[in-house]
């Protein structure tokens, strides 16, 4: 099947030398941080983890988000989902592996990552998230491959591949609890410590990682002569639109909880993100753009969906317009503000504000672009097979 | 004097000694009511309620910080800073995103801001408090670390680092709720003013912090801040699991408070304000 890859049209390559670039561009932007250290990056003592480990946080959202194709298919037997399910599970791999690049690309010591292993802490948190997230790449990569395999053949799957598949749905729930218990474990950040971070993250996965596939689907549709089916993207837009509305309820009652209590530590972080912080006589609020915007995304996304359902309309365009704000939105609202936010103010309730550099924006770019790539040659296998069973 | 010194072999030797019959040198008949180990705020501990009480083994170091002598005396507290700069080689890094910090100065406000009240005293509004790592009894640190390269030294309750197994996710950073670590964002070898050859240099990637001295106590010295307040009493350190030991004595007379006490970390250091 890996064939595949290497036939394709003109659009096909050009977009693979796009991405060919801004990798070749991390590459070099890694090199120099190789060499030099992460003073390259904008991080600080203060605020000690930045792009790399928001953008990893909110990537093993969209890994876990694959589960909400899988769920529907697998256990509820909802044959629509039969054509992108193995998308979902595609997903899943190239958003895994984006995650543990940028693992490595945030570590101090990368050659001695291995140490995670050698010297296992399980009271760690971060042990037990690397513990899932390869085994969640590993079951993603199996069932992918082994049901893919199959359907090519036009033959059922083995039956011994639904004990994994079946496995993988716990998983994909662990890898972003997992992650959430990472912050909401440490016990002086007050922006963290709450109980709903890890159902607000799995809420905010389920409707970013659907997002990102209606959205390839839609590209798909243009380009690669590959129809989802109507009835999917439907279906589709009905779990982005409830998992979003279950997250933005999960946030407002941040907000309650923070601007009702008074407690200055629940609400510092908030007032940072969307307010600004004042603090000895300057107003820190490098975030609030983002912070507005997002919800600005948020809103008429969901506002789109509202009126396509109520009015019974179904538009491609539309379709595509609120899935791009709404995963646009999501991604401010993990792969920025929360982990950003976090940090202000420190445990000495000092603000010093993050900026990245441009040499970490070049990595950052350069995983996305690799994450990009691997999705694109994985996509352009699934829809090669799809074509060759039409034919 | 010469009583200090005394107080400091003790304590070293129980460093030097731990596992291999320490009890000789050093009295382990401190009870569990006394022990640090008890939570601060441990409901009903006594009654057997909910509150658990590890038992008090071994020595457990820590430290009284008497700002009363630091007012006095401000100059004490730069002179404890700058001791502890020099024999641990940490660099002088310009710029605040890259600063290494073992032991700082900040207004009570910073230290404190749990217990950040309106009307404070002259002190607390205008001296500069001394911030340094808590080596807590339930350190966060060491939780939330994946290799174990910071952990607890059993003999003497030290929050110590290994700087060699370190990979530098800081996740321990974010874990501590008192920002007592620093990370070294670049080589931090040219920045060092004097180099002290007896104790390592690190090398960038990793983290750092106050070690309470554990190579000097190994060789029977106090720790550096401690020797230069010269006996003034502005920093009392030693073990606060000996109810006759000197940093009792000052614990068990003075009122004190502790940096963020619910966080639960249980901290070893003590602050008279
Ligand atoms: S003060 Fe912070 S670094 Fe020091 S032991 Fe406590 S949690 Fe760890
Ligand atoms: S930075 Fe080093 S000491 Fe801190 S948690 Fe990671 S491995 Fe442990
Ligand atoms: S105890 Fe030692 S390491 Fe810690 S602040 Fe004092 S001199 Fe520095």
């Amino acid at each position: 099947m890996i064939e595949k890859v290497l036939k394709g049209k003109s659009t096909y390559w050009t977009w693979l030398a796009v991405l060919g670039t801004f990798i070749a561009i991390g590459a070099i932007c890694y090199i120099r941080q190789y060499k030099f250290g992460l003073g390259l990056t904008g991080m600080s003592r203060d605020v000690s983890w930045g792009l790399y480990i928001s953008q990893f946080t909110f990537l093993v959202g969209v890994a876990a988000g694959g589960l909400m194709l899988v769920l529907p298919y697998y256990v509820h037997d909802y044959k629509a989902f039969g054509r992108i399910t193995i998308l979902g599970e595609f997903l899943a791999i190239s958003a895994l592996i984006m995650c543990l690049m940028f693992i490595m690309a945030d570590l101090g010591q990368p050659l001695r990552g291995l140490n995670v292993i050698f010297f296992a802490t399980p009271h760690s948190m971060l042990f037990w998230d690397m513990c899932v997230l390869w085994g969640y790449l590993i079951l993603n990569c199996l069932c992918g491959w082994v049901i893919l395999t199959a359907e090519r053949k036009q033959v059922h799957p083995p039956k011994w591949i639904y004990i994994f598949v079946y496995i993988s749905i716990p998983f994909a729930v662990s890898i972003h609890t997992v992650t959430a218990m990472l912050y909401c474990g440490l016990p002086g950040r007050h922006f963290w410590l709450s109980a709903i971070i890890a159902p607000r993250f799995l809420a905010s996965a389920f409707a970013a990682g659907p997002s990102l596939i209606v959205l390839a689907c839609l590209v798909m549709r243009r380009f690669a002569n590959f129809d989802a089916g109507k009835e999917a993207i439907q279906k589709l837009t009905t779990i982005i639109m409830y998992a979003a509305i279950i997250n933005t309820f999960f946030f407002l009652l941040e907000f309650f909880v923070g601007y009702y209590s008074e407690m200055p530590g629940h609400i510092h972080s908030l007032e940072y993100l969307f307010f600004g912080l004042e603090h000895d006589g300057h107003v820190y609020n490098n975030l609030v753009p983002f912070m507005w915007t997002a919800t600005a995304f948020s809103f008429t996304g969901l506002g789109i969906l509202f009126y396509m359902k109520i009015a019974k309309v179904f538009d491609y365009r539309l379709v595509g317009i609120a899935a791009a704000l709404i995963f646009f939105s999501l991604w401010a609202d993990k792969g920025l503000g929360f982990v950003f936010g976090g940090f202000v103010p420190n445990p000495l309730n000092e603000v010093m504000e993050y900026i990245p550099t441009a040499n970490e924006i070049g990595i950052t770019l350069g995983i996305w672009a690799t994450g990009f790539f691997i999705l694109t040659l994985l996509y352009k296998i699934a829809v090669g097979v799809e074509h060759e069973i039409e034919a | 004097m010469d009583n200090t010194r005394r107080k400091f072999l003790k304590i070293a030797g129980a460093a030097a000694l731990a596992g291999i019959g320490a009890p000789a040198l050093v009295k382990l008949n401190s009870t569990a009511a006394f022990a640090s180990s008890e939570p601060a705020a441990g409901h009903g501990s006594a009654a057997g309620g909910h509150g658990e009480v590890v038992a008090a083994t071994g020595v457990r170091l820590g430290m009284v910080v008497d700002m009363r002598k630091f007012a006095e005396t401000p100059e004490m507290l730069d002179a404890a800073i700058a001791a502890c700069y020099k024999v641990h080689n940490i660099p002088h890094f310009p710029d605040r995103k890259n600063e290494i910090k073992w032991i700082w100065k900040a207004p009570y406000a910073n230290v404190f801001p749990e217990q950040e009240v309106l009307h404070k005293s002259e002190m607390a509004k205008s001296k500069p408090f001394a911030v340094l790592c808590n080596h807590c009894d339930n350190p966060s640190c060491v939780k939330a670390c994946p290799t174990k390269a910071t952990f607890v030294q059993p003999e003497n309750g030290i929050v110590a680092m290994d700087f060699h197994r370190c990979i530098g996710c800081r996740f321990c950073m974010a874990a501590c709720p008192y920002g007592a670590r620093s990370f070294n964002w670049q080589d931090p070898r040219p920045f060092i003013t004097s180099y002290n050859p007896d104790f390592p240099t690190r090398m960038r990637g990793v983290v750092e912090k106050c070690n309470f001295c554990g190579e000097r106590l190994a060789l029977g010295l106090e720790p550096a801040c401690v020797e230069a307040c010269q006996g003034s009493g502005a920093m009392v350190f030693g073990d606060l699991n000996d109810p006759d030991s000197e940093i009792r004595k000052v614990l068990d007379k003075e009122f004190t408070i502790q940096r963020n006490p619910a966080a639960g970390t249980r901290p070893s250091v003590y602050y008279i304000v």
